[in-house]
């Protein structure tokens, strides 16, 4: 298992790049190190959601009905209309990556761009979204109305509604805000085909953003619809 | 050097699948099936999942080490959710086992 | 022949002066250097509450505080030591410090993420504070709801920040070693070629990563509740308490064994240096460290036996627990196996490392009383399970911890602290330890709760031997400031190796350079090699 070694000894100082840090001996090590970094921190947000997760999956079954009831008041529409955005911005990450890895500089930030526009958009959206809960008075707390008998449980949905929406949302924020530093660095040419891990890596944290999306969809706006 | 290059049109084949699967998502929410509305659902979700893991995360040409990272976060998020699920679970089912009583 | 030996002309610590190039270093040395200092600071704070808690026990009235302060004093000790010290202790300084040059490396896979690590530990320590001089917290360290979340009207929100944002510091930590061992092993430094210190970290680094962001995630959801008005836990709204208590713990149990494994990792270095011996079956020391790491998540809800969660699983939870004890039981007797027939001496390293010995089994055997169902029912939430888990996260842990900064002292800073002042010490450390806590366990077992401010008369005796030990404790555990900060100045040089040790680590001077190594050093044998009687004197000529 000591692949780093192997390829230190192959490599040498033979290929020096400016963006390799004096502690690595290469930059195949040093991108070895930040990918194997970068999905370590991924298997944190696993578990970080995994909580939520579990405590949704709990209250659903419990309260069922009060489930069903207050996911019908979602929009299916803009939630349906949200999970196309992001897989889009999912796209146009996946080809900012894949220009950055060609060492196509105009196209990177052309698909990372567009990624932050939808990652806007989907923003917008919620803000939307959430204006309208606000406005009916959905949001849980003292101020929560409800006409259904079941009043007391949706406000269980309704916590795990904002709280996994919204932790999504400040991912997403989090997102935008590293893709414009990223955007910017690819627009000075900081990146070359021996050089796009800060593009790899931001691909990697955004696909796993829309990861929880694709659960957070389904589970959130699609409880039960059918009568 | 540069990693794994895939070409533009399996990127484009993964964004439509999961469009597809997107809309036979919203579709299948609309029909009675039953008990079975959820885990169709989580299903879908779960091959959505997995199609952007493999293909947009690269996973499927990475190093085996990533691929042991993500197998640790999936066992252990097991973990979690299925001993709290084994508590939640046999709760209320009699305080004394049955065979003993 | 040791007076010859001079300090290195150049080493991290003069190489750069002034606050600049300390807040802003990259380097893992003085990082963890930092790290030292602000959690010695930490354990002080902590020190000061507990013996504030101990003053009160003294008498059976609630005569001191009123049960108000008295709980907002145990709380704070409770988090001021796990998340402010215990938990960062050895990883964040000895680790910190030691990991890279024991692979071979400059330094550890992200320097910046390692100095953000030590940042963010600062910020929830000033949350911490600031909870403080608001008027402190009044829930526990364990911050259980529906009291943390709709009826205490303590500064929880901040405490549980602050908690939140160290939890951060940890998880970097954790995910910057993974990544070290992973990726920058020197060449030939195959993976049971690693000194167990660093496997140890490895499985620590595994916990930290895996069921930190988990207990992150609980304190999120206690916060929106108590700040928005949120149900989550709120059984008033249909929520369940204990979805809290499994949450919390299902961090909270691993977190034992982050202060704990590396602890351990300490003691296998120690035992084999001064034995003169290689450790004894290193590969199940080594797989040991992990087993204890995944079972270590298998367990929690040993925590929840009287809370209401279902007998079934109480079963199974109750026989996980015994399973866990099997790799830490694997350690103990490889450690007992490597003493056998070797050459040992006592130096303070090995005093502590006796000390853990006996320490960490009295905590570890007790700790099968609370996994059996029964007896856990009967002395559930009394002094017998304080007792307990102090024997592991004090008598354990932090035995380790300081056994560790013994041994690694003259690396670290060129220079031998008293060895006779240094022994005592140790000794005190020991004797205060056992007399504070073990009246605890007959306390206890007597039905003695735990968290009341006052108490029957019949167990005064007790609770004053033990407030008398604390005391002893006290003095053992301010000795090591005295004369490490004396050695400071004042130390005999102390040359590379002092001990004659076999780990890469002894090869850089001390203290080492930035770069730790002059050259890339290559390993071409096994770890632990060592000659009876021989080494210690080859280190000399």
């Amino acid at each position: 298992m000591s692949n780093a070694v192997a390829h230190a000894e192959a490599h040498g100082h033979a290929v020096h790049h400016d963006a390799l840090q004096h502690h690595f001996e290469t930059m195949q090590q040093q991108k070895e190190a930040s990918t194997l970094g970068m999905w370590v921190f991924l298997l944190t947000e696993v578990l970080f959601f995994g909580g939520l997760f579990f405590a949704y999956l709990l209250y659903r079954v419990w309260y069922f009905d009060a489930f069903a009831e207050a996911s019908r008041t979602l929009d299916i529409s803009l939630g349906a209309f949200n999970t196309a955005v992001l897989i889009g911005s999912s796209l146009t990450m996946a080809l900012a990556v894949r220009s950055a890895q060609t060492n196509q500089r105009s196209a990177t930030v052309r698909w990372l761009i567009s990624t932050i526009v939808l990652g806007c958009v989907f923003l917008g959206v919620k803000v939307v979204e959430y204006a309208d809960k606000f406005e009916h008075h959905h949001v849980p707390g003292p101020h929560f109305i409800s006409e259904s008998p079941w009043a007391a449980q949706e406000q269980l949905f309704f916590s795990l509604y904002f709280t996994m929406t919204g932790l999504h949302a400040l991912h997403m924020i989090v997102g935008v805000g590293i893709m414009s530093v990223i955007t910017w660095m690819a627009a000075k040419g900081k990146f070359d085909e021996h050089y796009y891990t800060p593009v790899e890596m931001a691909g990697l944290y955004w696909h796993f953003v829309d990861l929880v999306w694709i659960y957070l969809f389904p589970l959130l706006y699609l409880v039960e619809r059918h009568n | 050097m540069s990693g794994h290059v895939s070409p533009k049109s399996l990127y484009y084949s993964i964004f439509g699948a999961l469009m597809v699967l997107t809309a036979i998502t919203v579709f299948a929410a609309f029909l009675n099936l039953g008990a079975m509305n959820a885990p169709l659902a989580l299903a879908i979700a779960t091959f959505k999942a997995t199609l952007v893991v493999l293909f947009f995360m690269h996973v499927k040409y990475s190093s085996r080490l990533t691929k042991l990272v993500v197998t640790t976060s999936l066992f252990f998020l097991a973990i979690l959710l299925g001993e709290m699920m084994m508590d939640y679970a046999t709760r209320g089912l009699g305080v004394i086992p049955p065979p003993l009583q | 022949m040791l007076d010859t030996l001079k300090l290195p002309e150049r080493h991290y610590l003069n190489n750069g002066h002034g606050l600049k190039s300390w807040l802003l270093t990259k380097d893992h040395k003085r990082i963890a250097i930092m790290y030292l200092i602000s959690i010695s600071v930490m354990f002080l704070i902590g020190g000061l509450f507990a013996a504030a808690v101990r003053v009160e026990l003294m008498t059976p009235e609630g005569d001191l505080f009123l049960a108000d302060t008295y709980n907002k004093m145990f709380t704070m000790h409770g988090v001021v030591m796990v998340f402010f010290f215990l938990i960062p202790s050895t990883p964040a300084v000895l680790g910190n410090f030691l990991i890279p040059p024991m692979i071979g490396a400059k330094d550890l896979a992200f320097p910046r993420i390692n100095l953000l690590s030590l940042y963010l530990l600062w910020v929830g320590a000033a949350f911490f504070f600031y909870a403080l001089f608001a008027g402190g917290v009044d829930t526990g360290w364990t911050f259980y709801t529906p009291f943390s979340s709709s009826a205490s009207n303590s500064n929880v929100v901040p405490t549980a920040l602050g908690a939140f944002i160290s939890g951060f510091s940890s998880i970097l930590t954790g995910l910057n070693f993974i990544v070290t061992i992973h990726r920058m092993r020197a060449p030939g430094l195959t993976w049971f070629r690693l000194p167990l210190f660093v496997w140890a970290h490895y499985a620590t680094s595994l916990i930290q990563v895996l069921g930190t962001p988990v207990v992150a995630i609980t304190i999120v959801m206690v916060a929106v509740e108590r700040m928005f008005g949120f149900a989550i836990f709120d059984p008033v709204r249909g929520g369940d308490p204990v979805l809290f208590q499994h949450l919390f713990w299902f961090y909270s149990h691993p977190a034992v064994y982050i202060m704990i494994l590396p602890a351990m990792g300490v003691i296998s270095e120690v035992v084999s240096t001064f034995s003169r011996k290689t450790i004894f079956g290193y590969s199940f020391v080594a797989f040991s460290s992990l087993a204890i790491a995944v079972f270590g998540f298998l367990v929690w809800a040993h925590h929840l036996f009287v809370a209401g969660i279902s007998t079934y699983s109480a079963m199974v939870f109750s026989f996980l627990s015994f399973a866990v004890a099997i790799p830490s039981a694997v350690k103990t007797f490889n450690w007992a196996a490597t003493l056998y027939k070797g050459a040992i001496s006592f130096e303070t390293p090995m005093l502590y490392a006796y000390g853990f010995f006996g320490l960490f089994l009295i905590g570890g055997l007790t700790g099968l009383f609370l996994a059996t169902l029964g007896v856990d029912i009967h002395v559930h939430d009394t002094y017998f399970v304080v007792a307990h888990f102090h024997y592991i996260m004090v008598g354990g842990a932090i035995m380790g911890y300081l056994g560790g900064l013994h041994f690694w002292w003259p690396k670290l800073t060129g220079r031998m602290y008293s060895e006779f002042f240094s022994r005592i010490s140790a000794i005190l450390v020991f004797v205060g330890f056992n007399l504070t806590f073990f009246p605890q366990f007959m306390l206890g077992y007597m039905g003695m709760p735990r968290r009341y401010h006052a108490y029957p008369d019949e167990f005064q005796v007790l609770n004053i031997m033990s407030s008398a030990g604390a005391a002893v404790l006290g003095v053992g555990y301010l000795l090591p400031v005295l004369y490490f900060l004396w050695s400071l100045k004042r130390g005999e040089v102390a040359g590379p190796n002092p001990w004659g040790a076999s780990g890469l680590e002894w090869q850089m001077p001390s203290p080492p350079p930035t770069e730790n190594f002059k050259e890339q050093p290559v390993v071409h044998g096994e770890p632990y090699e060592y000659t009876p009687h021989v080494a210690r004197e080859a280190n000399l000529v």
